[in-house]
């Protein structure tokens, strides 16, 4: 992403998963909390992918069909990011302190309200609760990468890189 | 065990404290529609065609999940009901693609056989004509979403019966989808052990047996209550 298009983003250590599976965990990985753990995926990878899915059924040992029937039936829950590209903004206490605020600005600046898609349908935007990389603050999670130390030069580079007016 | 004793369309009966007034009035030779429940499976109150008129309340109650009550004086069969049904069944024909002229099921179809019953000759409201999926990718069964009416009987037998819970409802509403596994085709699912169990109870046209042609595919249930009676009373009885 420039102006540091080099830095190798995809290799920052992902840690959505293990705060996942602490979610589980603490529901003693019942199936009882399904719908807890999925506001919890949801919250922390902003929509649910089948793949997502899929570990959650098997981890809480669930029929498949049970579970995506359940996160079809509530609207809180998205199968998909509406947007061709999809900006999550980690607004836990790190990244706010390093300035998660103003990444949002941009944001909904030229995109859209943070839980929208802009209306020409390029970009959704959603802000996250601590997604356990706060060592990186401020934090976004860019169609799924995490990129470490934003900041708001960047992202407007970015921004204009794909097109955003 | 204690009785219950009430009257269903003028008759005196007597059920068994717990059992559903669908239940009791059918032993006695009432025939409440239906087309949701079937004896064996747990009852979900999805079609709501065996609405019944209880005296003393102004609510119609679904018969195949209310419990009979002493005392209790039912209605299942007046004209006001008989116009509700005749709706429901309009809605449901409306929602989805039931051309019966090409449908496996022509001439066995419970839908079918319920709006020839109920004296539906045509519906009032406007077709949706949805354009839904049909799978055909498992190997002996067809899935065509557009002649299902959203029962859930095959999610039900899938789950208490056979165990796998292959199926279940996808999303919510008139729009609401029968999804096996992740969604992915049926020949794909990793759970169904291909016993046919969904397709036999499938009311309609929505599930059927591969190879058939119009008109001939016919379903039995029979099994249901060979294998219900068997795993609860260790009876097996043909
Ligand atoms: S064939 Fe049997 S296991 Fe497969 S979906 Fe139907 S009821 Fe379930
Ligand atoms: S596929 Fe058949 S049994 Fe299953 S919900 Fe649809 S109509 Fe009912
Ligand atoms: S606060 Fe943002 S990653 Fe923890
Ligand atoms: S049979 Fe009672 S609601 Fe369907």
């Amino acid at each position: 992403m420039p102006p540091d298009a080099s830095k190798p983003t995809a290799t920052v250590k992902d840690n959505r998963e293990k705060m996942l599976e602490r979610a589980m965990s603490r529901h003693h990985y019942s199936g009882d909390a399904l719908i807890e753990v999925l506001h919890a995926a949801q919250e922390l990878y902003g929509f649910l992918s089948i793949p997502l899915l899929q570990s959650i059924a098997r981890k809480l040992r669930l029929p498949p069909s049970r579970v995506l029937g359940v996160a079809t039936f509530y609207h809180f829950f998205s199968l998909a990011p509406k947007g061709e590209h999809f900006f999550q903004v980690c607004t836990g206490t790190a990244c706010y302190v390093a300035g998660a605020q103003s990444l949002l600005d941009v944001l909904e600046r030229r995109c859209c309200k943070s839980g929208g898609t802009s209306p020409d349908g390029k970009v959704s935007v959603q802000s996250a609760r601590c997604i356990g990389s706060c060592g990186l603050a401020p934090a976004v999670i860019y169609d799924g990468k995490i990129l470490a130390r934003l900041t708001p030069e960047q992202l407007n580079a970015e921004l204009d890189r794909i097109g955003v007016k | 065990m204690s009785v219950k004793t009430l009257v269903i369309d003028g008759k005196a009966v007597t059920g068994r404290a717990g059992e559903t007034i669908f239940n009791v009035a059918w032993e006695n030779g009432v025939r409440i529609p239906r087309l949701c429940h079937v004896g064996g499976l747990s009852d979900v109150g999805a079609c709501r065609l065996c609405l019944v008129e209880i005296e003393g309340q102004r609510k119609l109650a679904a018969a195949c999940l209310t419990p009979v009550e002493e005392g209790m004086v039912v209605h299942t069969s007046s004209e006001r009901l008989k116009e509700h049904r005749r709706l429901i069944l309009e809605l449901l024909l409306a929602e989805r693609n039931h051309v019966c002229a090409v449908c496996v099921m022509n001439g066995a179809c419970e839908l079918q056989d319920l709006a020839a019953e109920l004296g539906v000759d045509h519906v009032r409201l406007r077709y949706r004509f949805p354009k839904l999926g049909v799978d055909t990718s498992h190997e002996r069964f067809g899935q065509d979403q557009n002649r299902c009416i959203l029962c859930t009987r095959c999610v039900r037998v899938c789950d208490e019966v056979e165990g796998a819970h292959t199926k279940d409802v996808f999303g919510r509403g008139s729009g609401s989808l029968i999804i096996n596994d992740m969604g992915g085709p049926w020949g794909e699912s990793d759970t169904c052990t291909s016993c046919g169990k969904c397709v036999q109870v499938c009311p309609t046209g929505a599930l059927f047996s591969k190879g058939k042609s119009v008109a001939e595919m016919r379903k039995d249930r029979g099994f249901l209550k060979y294998i219900v009676t068997a795993r609860e009373k260790r009876e097996w009885i043909r």
